[in-house]
């Protein structure tokens, strides 16, 4: 069984972002760039897929410029075999990601497509179930676990009520939640090794994509800046700010 | 941009991508299963024996040394051992790398200079992180004059028998094997002999030095020796060629340290940057004080200059060049920068500095084992100033 999974580098975790003065963007510049960590969560999915016999081979596809090829080699370091990037300028859209992805699918005919639920530099959470739908596959959105049996895929989902459990029908897409697993720390043999895993790169007109767009982002501002707290006289006032002022209560 | 521990590292044009992968992993290996606990362990007086093979198996441990014993060594240059000290140093609990690491100057020995036998019985359950290795050269009668120490071995049939001690070994409470400087000739140099002692033979005792002004995770320990027979296999490297293979042993280690105390003279600046920009006093925050950004600048001037010699050193080691006068001044360098920021972070702390649970505090009282061990301030200047010829 073949595994394809989608990785995208983002601002790392750790960085308190800046908006650009003018306004128009997140401030990259000089920025730790990561693996989203949902996308590591798959490919730590597809890993473990792969060490249980279930898998036969981990493919890692990335969209994006040159400098994805940096998040493609952390996921061959992480145990997947071979990497794919698909090369694009600038930023891409869920639904164009979602395209390229099919692009990808129909080379590769994978049997499981992991993705991560959401990147957290856009929190779209869109491209996983855009890519069910333009593949007519079957989708399992927010996993928390997933079991191969046979042909048939069992995902238990995280909803509101608590755990939803569906059986899927292969080939299927999984998008991870963070509870799926923890990913392994990549060691530094398996870093080295994944200097020499192969990768490929594809334009999106290989895929027989066209880049579109059809968002604008209008404007990027910094959220409101925290207000410094103060200390209360008395459980009474205290229950009243929580009432009339904060509304929590 | 403020000054932090990433943001304050001027850039290195010889890191590549496997580079900055290493320390991105090294980094969450770091903050997951260290820096929660570090300052427990420092308290505790040791680190849990379950943190040898975690280190093993992201490849801590056999950073640098061959894969057929377990380790990594293809492709691995000094820029991956410079990320590897920083990111030690950067918890800010000496006692941790130092106890952990420390193999790094127990095992070069064996490795370098062992026979194949003895590489194979040590080498791979040390890398494994399943067994440990220390260095034992200091005595109790003297650490820095290394050529008259007085250990002894006398040869008896196909054995040695090894009386005499050593102390402040780092590591020496738990390790399974000590390569140990003895006298197996006469006296100077020329007599010394290196001897790989396993710590179960007979003979062999240790007291924990546990009262230490800092590095209070790691194990230091005295030996003891009392008619220790050890078999002539064990000897590392040629008899009475010890010296030598002590001497080469230094090189590694006083880059190791040096690279560790900038990073840990870094920690001392983010620390302190942070905190003069929180604080306010006389109506305005401690940054805005010409006094404390002035203490700030001057850290990271010194910064600067220690990480370029840093640089420049770990140039020399990959062109083949080494020199080890050069290397020792850079031990200094780093020692008198950590020891400045150390005191210019701590004034700028303030009360809260002196305070136990902060790095600069740890970091305060680990200056001075930095500044002895591996070879003494004085020392240093005095080898750089036979090697450049004075
Ligand atoms: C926590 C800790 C861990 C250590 N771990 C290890 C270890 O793992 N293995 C190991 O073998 N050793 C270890 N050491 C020992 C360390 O290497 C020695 O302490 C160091 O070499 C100095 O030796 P000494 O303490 O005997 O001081 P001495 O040699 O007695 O020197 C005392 C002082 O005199 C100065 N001095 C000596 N000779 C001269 C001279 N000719 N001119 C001018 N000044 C001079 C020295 O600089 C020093 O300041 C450790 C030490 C400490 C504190």
């Amino acid at each position: 069984m073949k595994v394809l999974v989608a990785v995208k580098r983002v601002v790392d975790y750790n960085v308190k972002v800046r908006a650009k003065a003018d306004g128009s963007d997140v401030d990259l510049n000089n920025v730790k760039m990561s693996i989203n960590p949902f996308c590591e969560i798959a490919v730590e999915e597809a890993v473990r897929l792969k060490e249980a016999g279930t898998a036969t081979e981990v493919i890692a596809v990335s969209i994006g410029d040159k400098a994805c090829q940096e998040q493609i080699r952390t996921a061959l370091a992480l145990g997947a075999d071979r990497g794919i990037q698909v090369e694009t300028e600038g930023s891409v859209e869920p639904l164009v990601v979602a395209k390229l992805l099919k692009g990808v699918v129909e080379k590769e005919q994978p049997q499981l497509v992991i993705l991560g639920k959401q990147s957290i530099d856009g929190d779209n959470n869109q491209t996983g179930q855009m890519l069910g739908a333009l593949t007519n596959m079957p989708q399992g959105t927010f996993a928390s676990e997933i079991a191969v049996d046979g042909d048939k895929l069992s995902v238990t989902r995280e909803v509101d009520g608590g755990l939803q459990t569906l059986s899927l029908n292969m080939p299927a897409i999984v998008t991870s939640d963070l509870r799926l697993n923890e990913p392994r720390y990549a060691s530094l043999p398996n870093i080295m090794k994944a200097k020499k895993k192969p990768l490929d790169v594809y334009s999106p007109a290989d895929l027989g994509v066209e880049v579109t767009t059809h968002l604008t982002q209008v404007s990027v501002e910094p959220p409101a800046e925290r207000q410094a707290g103060i200390k209360v006289e008395s459980v009474d006032e205290l229950v009243d700010k929580l009432k009339n002022e904060a509304k929590v209560i | 941009m403020s000054l932090t521990f990433d943001s304050a590292r001027m850039p290195n044009p010889h890191m590549r991508e496997e580079h900055e992968a290493w320390r991105t992993q090294l980094r969450r290996f770091v903050d997951t299963e260290i820096m929660p606990y570090a300052e427990q362990w420092d308290e505790d007086g040791h680190i849990p024996i379950e943190l040898w093979p975690k280190a093993a198996e992201v490849g801590l441990l056999g950073l640098g040394y061959p894969e057929a014993f377990g380790g990594i060594s293809e492709g691995i240059d000094s820029w991956h051992n410079w990320i590897t000290n920083e990111e030690l140093a950067r918890i800010g609990v000496g006692g941790i790398p130092a106890s952990l690491m420390v193999h790094g100057i127990g095992l070069p020995p064996v490795i370098n200079w062992g026979s194949e036998a003895m590489k194979q019985a040590v080498a791979p359950s040390v890398i494994a992180g399943e067994k440990h290795i220390a260095l034992g050269i200091t005595e109790p009668g003297g650490g820095s004059d290394v050529a008259n120490l007085s250990t002894t071995a006398e040869r008896d049939g196909d054995h040695f028998i090894v009386n005499g001690s050593k102390t402040y070994i780092t590591g020496g409470m738990r390790a399974n094997w000590v390569s140990t400087a003895v006298r197996t000739g006469g006296e100077g140099p020329g007599g010394v002999s290196m001897l790989l002692i396993p710590t179960d033979a007979e003979g062999f005792s240790r007291t924990a030095l546990d009262r230490k002004q800092g590095w209070w995770a790691s194990d230091t320990a005295t030996l003891y020796f009392d008619n220790v027979r050890v078999p002539v296999e064990n000897l590392i490297g040629e008899e009475n060629k010890g010296f030598l293979v002590i001497m080469t042993n230094f090189n590694g280690e006083r880059m190791a340290m040096a690279s560790g105390m900038e990073a840990m003279a870094r920690v001392c600046l983010e620390e302190a940057v942070a905190w003069a920009q929180e604080r306010k006093t006389f109506g305005k925050r401690l940054a805005d004080h010409q006094v404390i950004r002035h203490k700030i600048a001057q850290m990271k001037q010194k910064l600067n200059a220690t990480q370029a010699y840093v640089r420049a050193c770990y140039e020399s080691i990959e062109s083949g060049t080494p020199n080890p006068g050069d290397i020792a001044m850079l031990k200094v360098q780093a020692s008198e920068t950590v020891e400045f920021c150390a005191r210019e972070a701590m004034q700028i702390l303030g009360g809260i500095g002196y305070m136990r649970g902060s790095r600069v505090e740890r970091i305060y009282r680990e200056v001075r084992v930095n500044a002895i061990g591996g070879g003494s301030e004085e020392i240093m200047r005095d080898l750089a100033s036979r090697q450049y010829g004075i």
